[in-house]
């Protein structure tokens, strides 16, 4: 392969890129992990959906991006280009999938690898998600190092009342929440302001 | 474990209720962000990150936002389509975050078509 070959500059797309796949497949919640452990010198990143899954033949071929169950065009990429990105990084791509229950998908880098792309901006990521499937319920969990960030919008759903997540003001709110409470992370600070 | 708590989403909801009367109604624009992998490689998340900060700022109640997948048209991504009860669908080709903000201000909020940016009417 090419090192030209296209890439997505940072990994918060190759995740909303194959979130967006999850909910194509049927799925009305899904499930974000991203693992950060820096001494251990890992990344993992965990995408689950409830979806429709996949059957044992297709799963064979999961990384050739001229099979694919899409008809709008002939070529899938998504999943070629995260297995591709993660290879590059000393890393591994693993996907279950069970027909009727769902599939999840598993990326590894070695997280000091000096073609690991970074990880970007999640909380946009998160809320482009969030404003544009407004029946599909995230779940987004993010550990570094033994600290970790969680939210859940069926829980959020609940909390909120009368306001809804299809607000752009209160997904602008969402948003910076988000990015302050990762940003907590990343410097190893507890609290962090809404 | 940090977590977004019941505190956090109060404080949203009291900076949101300040800014916004309650959302009801019908829509009658809808705005389509096509996000394939072709449109996130091309940039449709800024374009979409763009469009919600103009949607906070206009506060209008009668306004959608969808994400869908690819159009099959990979090569003039990031695209976005506009549907106003007034006119046909337009869909736009090759946007970016600026060229979002013109395509909000001017075809959502005041009816003209960019035809600039404009790929086709469908």
């Amino acid at each position: 392969m090419t090192q030209n070959f296209v890439q997505m500059r940072e990994l918060s797309l190759h995740i909303l890129d194959v979130v967006e796949n999850g909910i194509t497949a049927g799925g009305n919640c899904i499930w974000i992990e991203v693992e950060e452990s820096r001494k251990k010198d890992q990344l993992k990143i965990v995408i689950r959906d409830n979806g429709r899954g996949m059957p044992t033949e297709k799963m064979k071929n999961i990384n050739d991006p001229f099979i694919t169950s899409r008809t709008t065009r002939r070529v899938g990429l998504g999943l070629s280009l995260l297995a591709a990105a993660a290879e590059r990084c000393d890393g591994t791509l693993r996907v279950d999938s069970q027909p009727g229950k769902g599939t999840e998908v598993a990326a590894t880098f070695r997280y000091h690898h000096i073609d690991r792309a970074p990880i970007g901006d999640m909380a946009a990521t998160v809320t482009t998600l969030i404003i544009g499937n407004p029946g599909i319920d995230f779940v987004y969990s993010h550990r570094v190092d033994g600290k970790d960030f969680s939210l859940d919008t069926r829980e959020i759903r609940t909390e909120m009342e009368d306001l809804s997540l299809s607000d752009p003001v209160v997904i602008h709110h969402l948003t910076e929440s988000i990015r302050s409470a990762l940003k907590a992370l990343a410097t190893g600070v507890d609290n962090f302001e809404p | 474990m940090a977590k977004l708590t019941i505190d956090d989403l109060k404080k949203i909801k009291e900076k949101t209720a300040k800014e916004t009367s309650l959302r009801d109604g019908p829509a009658s624009i809808k705005i389509t962000v096509h996000m394939g992998t072709c449109g996130i490689a091309a940039g449709a998340r800024d374009v979409m990150s763009a469009l919600m900060e103009e949607m906070a700022a206009a506060d209008r109640q009668d306004i959608r936002v969808v994400a869908s997948g690819c159009m099959g048209m990979c090569s003039s991504e990031p695209n976005v389509t506009i549907e106003t009860e007034s006119s046909e669908p337009i869909v736009y080709q090759l946007m970016d975050s600026n060229k979002m903000r013109q395509v909000f201000k001017r075809h959502v909020l005041l009816g003209e078509v960019q035809s600039d940016f404009a790929l086709a009417k469908m």
